[in-house]
């Protein structure tokens, strides 16, 4: 349907149906002398709305594939095209700019800033994000609903909420902006089987919502019948994980 | 944001941050303290005298006879004769002469036997001549004039009759409590040594005398009324004087004179000069104690950089997150230097109102016990300086832990390397 030529690559800026994550040649090794190669990835693609899972062991590389497409690390060679932007091109204030407008990330564990209240810690994505703070808090309450949170919890310390209720805040703020991407990572391990069913539920219904495209990195089998496409790290990365073992 | 950020993240953390407040204030308190104090008492003693050309009194430092003449600090060594004195005062370039004997004290304040003229010719601040606040100078043998601060504090009135002690004690074993005094008058106060004296005429100061040989009542001697009548008061000796001239120019002149009078070892000097030589003499304890504050608060800026320091290693989570929702490094850099600011902008103000309530109380101790008169807390020019130098002292050693926030959040990425 389409070539890796750099002259087509171009001219699908616009397009509003290509991909979102577009990889091609990638080569990635930390800074340093004789550093093993952690990431080559000649070609990986994620469409539009896409739900990919994304699994491999650890030391294969996740990790890093998640900081080059948050663009906080940069590829030694290749490119990377989030939203038909080349990552690498932009500056690093604007490379932080882009990822707080347009990719919204949760962790594992520790998602929020725990001396600031949970309004605090929106609004701070928020202005990142550049958005208005004025539509703000009735976002914030159409995704508190969405999310199952009560309201009340919006001015309590990050840190005095349940592990649970922070996981699903942290989706509330990863979503504020809006983001087209959604990167979610290791989110489960923290919770039990009981809350971790009804996260991967709130995620896929928001995602039916905001119509936003997922990439969630686990490797906890068992949710992959959740998702459109299960990719294995290792199948994609010819750097492999005999490289690099930690 | 990042001062919001910044703030409650010192919230979070506000018993380390508490302490390291208390010792940015400390230091701060102790810089600008001194340099008040240092400011104050240098002011105080140049407003001490005025208008007066020379001090004499017998040979002596040039600093201990200021210090005793004017100050009121430490004794004279020696005196001067009266012959010498009035051969001195009848001096055609000399326009007026204050007579100073001292020696005596009351209830710890110092007796100062002295001539009406020193109610007309002592000068002080900017050429200020005293005023009385209640009555008139002391004209018999038996009147005294009182120093604002001695009224205040032993709360005399005009007429009151007082007993004269000898000696310098504050309680003393050997009153003259046959020869009661008369309040004639009551000084205004003057923010200078004057406040803290009783003024008695030198044939007052004779009188109190009379009875006592080498500072031992005489036992069953006691002179009457009637016999001082007869008696010839005229002192035998005095501390110091004062000099007023006609002209400035024969300064000098006086100066060398009284140096190599030939009658009796003198010494006069010019108060400025010798002033001079003091504000000289502090100059190494000043330094010193600028110094040493300054060591002070190098030490707790440095602390306040360790403590932000060491918060960073708990805080590598919190920088991943702010990476992840889009703070650029620099965000992260700015939020640990205003937190550096904060803490040491707060300690500043605390310093500078517990020296604002703590010179407030410090003001009668020290002008009671060392005679210093100081103002209330002001900020002066050179202290903004210093402000100024601690302010950029936080935000340069405020550098080792926002640097270090800023290379971890440009390496770490969103946390832990895969």
């Amino acid at each position: 349907m389409y070539s890796d030529s750099p002259e087509n690559s171009t001219a699908r800026v616009t397009d509003p149906v290509s991909f979102v994550i577009k990889i091609s040649n990638l080569h990635f090794s930390y800074p340093g002398k004789r550093q093993p190669t952690v990431l080559n990835i000649p070609a990986w693609q994620v469409a539009r709305g896409d739900r990919v899972f994304l699994k491999g062991p650890s030391g294969s590389g996740k990790s890093t594939l998640l900081n080059l497409l948050a663009g906080i690390l940069v590829a030694n060679q290749g490119r990377i095209e989030i939203l038909g932007q080349d990552i690498a091109a932009l500056s690093a204030h604007k490379r932080d700019r882009f990822r707080a407008a347009h990719i919204g990330i949760v962790f594992q564990q520790f998602n929020l800033i725990p001396y600031l209240s949970v309004l605090d810690n929106i609004r701070l994505a928020a202005h990142f994000g550049k958005k208005h703070i004025t539509g703000l808090d009735l976002m914030a309450k159409q995704l508190f609903e969405a999310l199952g949170l009560d309201h009340t919890l919006i001015t309590k310390k990050a840190s005095n909420l349940s592990v649970g209720q922070q996981q699903r805040v942290a989706i509330a703020r990863a979503l504020i902006n809006a983001p087209e991407i959604l990167i979610v990572d290791e989110p489960t391990s923290a919770l039990d089987s009981d809350i971790r069913d009804a996260f991967i539920k709130i995620l896929m219904a928001i995602g039916q919502i905001q119509g936003n495209t997922l990439l969630f990195v686990s490797h906890d089998t068992a949710l992959t019948p959740h998702f459109h496409h299960v990719v294995n790290l290792a199948e994609i990365n010819l750097a492999g994980g005999n490289q690099y073992v930690s | 944001m990042f001062l919001k950020v910044a703030w409650h993240s010192l919230l979070n953390r506000k018993y380390t941050v508490l302490l390291t407040l208390i010792s940015v204030a400390i230091s701060t308190f102790v810089l600008l303290g001194i340099e008040h104090i240092r400011h104050e008492a240098k002011e105080s003693f140049s407003k001490t005298v005025s208008g007066v050309d020379l001090i004499v009194g017998a040979r002596t430092g040039q600093l201990n006879l200021l210090l005793y003449s004017v100050f009121r600090m430490g004794n004279a060594t020696n005196n001067i004769s009266w012959e010498s004195y009035r051969e001195l005062a009848t001096d055609p370039k000399v326009a007026w002469t204050i007579p100073i004997s001292l020696g005596d004290s009351h209830r710890g304040y110092r007796v100062m036997g002295t001539t009406q003229d020193y109610f007309t010719h002592f000068r002080f601040g900017q050429n200020t001549s005293l005023s009385f606040a209640q009555g008139d100078p002391f004209v018999q043998l038996f009147d005294v004039v009182l120093g604002a601060e001695v009224t205040r504090k032993l709360g005399y009135r005009l007429n009151e009759r007082i007993v004269l002690t000898h000696g310098l004690g504050h309680t003393s074993f050997s009153k003259h409590d046959d020869k009661p005094f008369r309040v004639t008058g009551i000084l205004r106060p003057t923010g200078t040594p004057v406040d803290q004296a009783l003024y008695i005429s030198l044939q007052g100061m004779e009188v109190i005398h009379l009875d006592w040989k080498d500072g031992v009542k005489i036992p069953g001697k006691q002179t009457s009324a009637h016999e001082l009548a007869a008696l010839d008061l005229t002192p035998q000796s005095i501390t110091a004087f004062l000099v007023g001239l006609k002209s400035k120019i024969a300064t000098f002149h006086v100066q060398r004179q009284v140096n190599h009078y030939q009658k009796e070892p003198l010494l006069a000097i010019l108060p400025g000069i010798a002033l001079t030589e003091l504000w000289q003499m502090m100059k190494v304890m000043e330094n010193t104690l600028r110094l040493i504050s300054i060591l002070v608060l190098f030490s707790s800026l440095l602390g306040l950089s360790t403590m932000l320091l060491a918060s960073i290693r708990e805080r590598q989570r919190e920088i991943a997150i702010m990476r992840a929702i889009g703070a650029s490094p620099f965000f992260v850099f700015l939020t640990i230097q205003t937190e550096a600011l904060l803490i040491s902008l707060t300690g500043i103000m605390a310093a500078i109102f517990a020296l604002v309530i703590g010179i407030f109380f410090a003001q009668p101790f020290l002008a009671d016990n060392y005679g210093i008169f100081i103002n209330h807390f002001a900020i002066n020019s050179q202290m903004l300086g210093m402000l100024g130098v601690i302010v950029m002292g936080t935000l340069l050693l405020g550098l080792i832990p926002a640097l270090s926030a800023y290379r971890f959040s440009l390496h770490h990425g969103l946390g832990m390397k895969s």
